[in-house]
């Protein structure tokens, strides 16, 4: 099994979610991250004095996939969120050895 | 019997008493939106306190200091113990345009207003008790007898600075430079934010300080057109000059903006609001409405570049009352010898006008006398406070925040990032389990 994590603009998140919804992927987390990359900061000015915001706001996606299915995903929210400019984020992969489905104790491929 | 009272005056002049105590918390929350969210509350206590505090003193000495006759009819300071706690004042007097207690609740909101200005400089950082104490000492040894300075209009029994003819209508130099430099010298002795200017501070909320401007402008009609104590025809123009000397200073604040920074921002207009509404307050009645909106537009470019000074001079003026209220009182006071015209209620020609230097040397003159005077008095009580009880909280304390540190509270639940949100309830639950475990 899989982790997908990726990183996003924040309004890719719909794209996102239809993508993956037309492949079949039971659930997925979303949390509000934030931070910096190429794109770097932006600048806001306060009374003459500027300041630079090094942290902009992302959307963090996870889901947990089957081995097979995983290229699949990874493509289609690569797709989705290209805006083909600075800050698109980034999307990878890490190993899990164990699933739990809370409601039935389910474990492994079954429980995603 | 026969009495002069005339209802209408009085009317207005209860009205714009209540408009000047609106303008407390239009001022709490002009300067609490400009704080980081760990300080609003305790911006807002601040200001709101500085009202609860010099409120008390205006009924027990403030009024007679202020308004009493002067001893000695130097105009330096009223008679202490004239009028305390107001007992003589109840009884209607035939020959009173309007109650004497119309008049003491009419100017005891203005040395509320002028206390809780200087808040604005010491943001972030000062232990609540200290200021409290500071608010009531300032008050009662720069605030009433500058105001007896300025404001007691009773003949010989006067005013230094109104039998001179200086010009202030509303409080150019007893409000807006008495608290900004009052402002500096406390900043001076209580030292800057931790980090500052190195960490940015960003404001918590610029929305609130739209509505606090917004506020402070709605109850500056009071302010300055109630400063005619009557409803006549002074009143009005000093209403419309308000008004119209704000809306070009806020342009005046954008346009410098816009130029030096690429930018017009909301901070900007909230700030340029301001700073016409300071400029105008000496001004309101002495000069035409173009003279105010020439004065509100100087106003608004001085103040927008003025607020830049402290990172100049390193001193940590958080939320610029030097460069806002210093600097705009100054304009106002200085420019009514410039923009003064007969054709107004007050009847004196500025330079501009063909008046002559004199009326400008006057305004010079009353400006520093109440900067100089408001310098060196603020700074003993500071220093004195300082020994005594300390002005600062305690490191751990200011990086925590002082609404945490002073007041046990937080502004906002900010969701996640701020251990809030769904997660509110977990903090919760877990006290409430270990009180019952007790």
């Amino acid at each position: 099994m899989k982790l997908i994590t990726a990183i996003i603009k924040p309004f890719k998140l719909e794209d996102i979610k239809s993508a993956l919804e037309g492949l079949d992927i039971q659930g997925m987390t979303v949390s509000e991250a934030s931070g910096f990359g190429r794109q770097g900061g932006h600048t806001e000015v306060y009374r003459g004095a500027e300041y630079t915001v090094d942290l902009i706001p992302k959307v963090r996606i996870e889901v947990l996939v089957d081995d097979t299915q995983a290229d699949t995903v990874i493509d289609a929210i690569v797709t989705a969120a290209r805006t083909g400019k600075i800050g698109d984020g980034k999307v990878w992969a890490t190993p899990v050895d164990t699933v739990v489905r809370v409601r039935t104790g389910e474990r492994g491929v079954d429980a995603l | 019997m026969e009495t002069a009272l005339n209802t209408g005056d009085t009317a207005w002049l209860m009205t714009a008493a209540a408009l000047v105590l609106l303008m407390l918390p239009g001022l709490a929350f002009f300067y609490g939106g400009m704080v980081r969210s760990k300080s609003v509350l305790n911006m807002l206590m601040m200001v709101f306190g500085a009202l609860f505090i010099v409120g008390v003193l205006w009924v027990l000495v403030g009024y007679s200091i202020a308004f009493g006759d002067s001893y000695g009819q130097a105009g330096w300071l009223g008679n202490v113990t004239q009028y305390a706690g107001l007992e003589g004042l109840m009884t209607d007097n035939p020959e009173s345009v309007y109650p004497a207690m119309a008049f003491v609740a009419f100017q005891a909101m203005f040395a509320c207003l002028t206390v809780g200005l200087i808040a604005g400089g010491v943001a972030d950082r000062m232990k609540f008790s200290a200021w409290l104490v500071f608010a009531g000492i300032w008050a009662l040894l720069v605030y009433f007898p500058v105001a007896h300075w300025v404001f007691n209009l009773a003949g010989d029994n006067g005013g230094w600075i109104y039998k001179l003819g200086i010009i202030d209508f509303a409080g150019g130099t007893a409000v807006h430079i008495n608290a900004g430099i009052a402002a500096l010298a406390l900043v001076f002795v209580l030292g800057k934010r931790l980090g500052w200017p190195r960490v940015p501070m960003r404001p918590s909320n610029l929305t609130l300080v739209m509505i606090g401007a917004g506020l402070l402008w709605f109850g500056w009609f009071g302010f300055n057109a109630g400063s005619a104590t009557a409803a006549n025809n002074t009143a009005a123009v000093a209403f419309l000059n308000t008004f119209a000397a704000t809306c070009a200073a806020a342009l005046g604040w954008l346009l410098t903006e816009k130029i030096r920074d690429g930018k017009a921002t909301s901070l900007g207009a909230a700030s340029g609001v301001v700073a016409g509404l300071v400029a105008i307050t000496p001004a309101c009645a002495a000069v035409s409405p173009l003279g105010a909106m020439a004065i509100g537009a100087i106003a608004g470019v001085l103040c927008a570049l003025a607020v830049g000074l402290k990172y100049r001079f390193k001193y940590d003026d958080s939320l610029d009352v030097v460069g806002v209220h210093l600097v705009g009182g100054l304009v106002g006071t200085l420019l009514i010898g410039i923009f003064a015209t007969e054709a107004s209620p007050t009847g004196i020609n500025g330079l501009l006008h063909g008046g002559g230097w004199n009326q400008l040397w006057l305004q010079f003159v009353g400006a520093l006398a109440v900067l100089v005077y408001s310098l060196v008095v603020t700074l003993v009580i500071a220093l004195v406070i300082k020994a005594i009880m300390g002005l600062r909280v305690s490191e751990e304390q200011e990086i925590s925040g002082v609404d945490l540190a002073e007041h046990a509270e937080s502004a906002y639940e900010l969701g996640e990032s701020g251990g809030g949100g769904i997660f509110a309830g977990v903090g919760h639950a877990g006290r409430a389990r270990a009180e019952e475990q007790q």
